[in-house]
């Protein structure tokens, strides 16, 4: 009797424990991750923060702007156009496939970068602009473009540059399916990975803004605003997942796939995350 | 019958091996000149191994292994980062030498959350180079 009446009780807490994680609440991570960013960096005026190290470090911005006369990216943009706009065989064009696309360049300026990327209800998974952009083409029977530089970087950097200015706004709704990548994305951030054992979080957050040899780290609040990137090392622009490669590589971790669902994934929540700054895309940085 | 073949055998073999052994004086002659002239083209008998402080600043320096600088600074650092502590006073730090070793090995046994890589657990170093680095380390 005695054997049973505890095996029922254990039963009971175990039930009522529930889900081992606590509740998913994207909101209030949110308001804590932008805190810890505002508190760290008082002088820096929220909206600088999408412009990286360079709202945090004076003589870099210095050597930033005088890149800036001249910006490297200004012919992806223009190659950017011409693919935009430019009509398949159907006579459709990529513009034809976005909300707004064809009024990109209007007085309205309603810009496009700033909901990317989304959860989409009936696939139930991340969508980024790279897919929408690659769906597009399928769909009208073109050939797709690639996911890191090239014709899709030069499509990125026109949709950007004329989402500049425009906050981002990312959406994480209330459906389970979403708060569970929002949640993995989440855990990729704080994880720690690779032979060097270090997570996102480490250099990006409690150390953004330390130097690691001479190069200053940037804080994670604003470094998904500025994309695509023309980074001087590439010496081409490039989309978000390469850097997570990048940074993966960096660590000795095992890299993830251009477009694959865990860096769909972290730039969910990475974007998520700078809800609220301006687009600054497509950038310069070292 | 079989004994005495056993036996036999036994005592060749061993003749053999003696014989071996015992170098006729010319030879040994020879082994000790060729002997000096490799120690002669590497400045000398005299030349002293590098010690395991020394290898282990070496270890330190090369940004596959050690790459301490990106995250220290020290006496001679080049550019170097400031996400950990400088290394000075290592001595007065570190009475016991074995702490150091061990914060080397593996720094997240004390802080879980330290960003220093776990040098040793993660064979970034072997722990020969784990030992020449503290050596080098505790001389800060």
């Amino acid at each position: 009797m005695k054997k049973h009446f505890i095996t029922a009780v254990a039963a009971l807490a175990l039930a009522a424990a529930g889900p081992v994680f606590a509740k998913v609440n994207p909101q209030a991570d949110l308001k804590k991750f932008q805190d810890y960013f505002t508190k760290k960096f008082p002088k820096t005026p929220k909206h600088d923060f999408s412009n990286g190290v360079y709202s945090i470090n004076p003589e870099a911005r210095k050597e930033w702007q005088a890149i800036e006369e001249f910006p490297p990216y200004d012919p992806a943009i223009d190659r950017g156009k011409k693919l935009w706009t430019k009509p398949f065989a159907n006579g459709k064009t990529l513009a034809s496939c976005f909300k707004n696309g064809d009024k990109l360049e209007s007085k309205a300026k309603p810009g496009l970068k700033q909901h990317y990327p989304y959860f989409d209800k009936v696939s139930g998974k991340v969508r980024t602009l790279e897919m929408d952009i690659n769906q597009c083409l399928k769909d009208n029977g073109e050939k797709e473009m690639g996911y890191v530089k090239g014709a899709i970087a030069d499509v990125m950097a026109y949709v950007a540059f004329h989402s500049r200015g425009k906050k981002v706004n990312v959406v994480v709704p209330n459906d389970p399916r979403a708060l569970a990548i929002y949640e993995q994305g989440k855990q990729h951030f704080y994880a720690k990975r690779g032979q060097l054992n270090f997570s996102c979080a480490d250099c990006h957050m409690y150390n953004g803004g330390m130097l690691l040899r001479a190069d200053t780290t940037s804080p994670a609040f604003g470094s998904a605003a500025n994309w695509p990137v023309y980074r001087m090392k590439w010496a081409n622009v490039r989309t978000l997942h390469e850097r997570y490669q990048g940074c993966n590589k960096l660590v000795r971790a095992q890299p993830f796939g251009h477009g694959s669902e865990e860096y769909n994934a972290l730039e969910y929540f990475h974007t998520y995350m700078n809800n609220g700054l301006p687009i600054t895309g497509p950038s310069s940085r070292k | 019958m079989r004994n005495a073949l056993g036996k036999a055998a036994v005592a060749a073999s061993l003749a053999i091996a003696v014989g071996g052994l015992v170098a006729s004086p010319a030879v040994l002659a020879q082994d000790m000149s060729k002997g000096i002239q490799v120690a002669a083209a590497h400045g000398g008998m005299d030349k002293k191994e590098e010690t395991p402080a020394q290898k282990g600043k070496k270890v330190a320096d090369n940004r596959s292994t050690g790459n301490c600088a990106a995250c220290h600074s020290f006496a001679g650092a080049q550019a170097p980062g400031n996400a950990g502590p400088p290394l000075v006073a290592m001595k007065a730090r570190f009475p016991n030498k074995a702490d150091l070793r061990a914060q080397i090995w593996d720094a997240t046994a004390k802080n879980p959350k330290s960003l220093m890589p776990p040098f040793g657990k993660h064979l970034i170093l072997t722990e020969e180079e784990v030992d020449q680095v503290t050596e080098w380390a505790y001389g800060l």
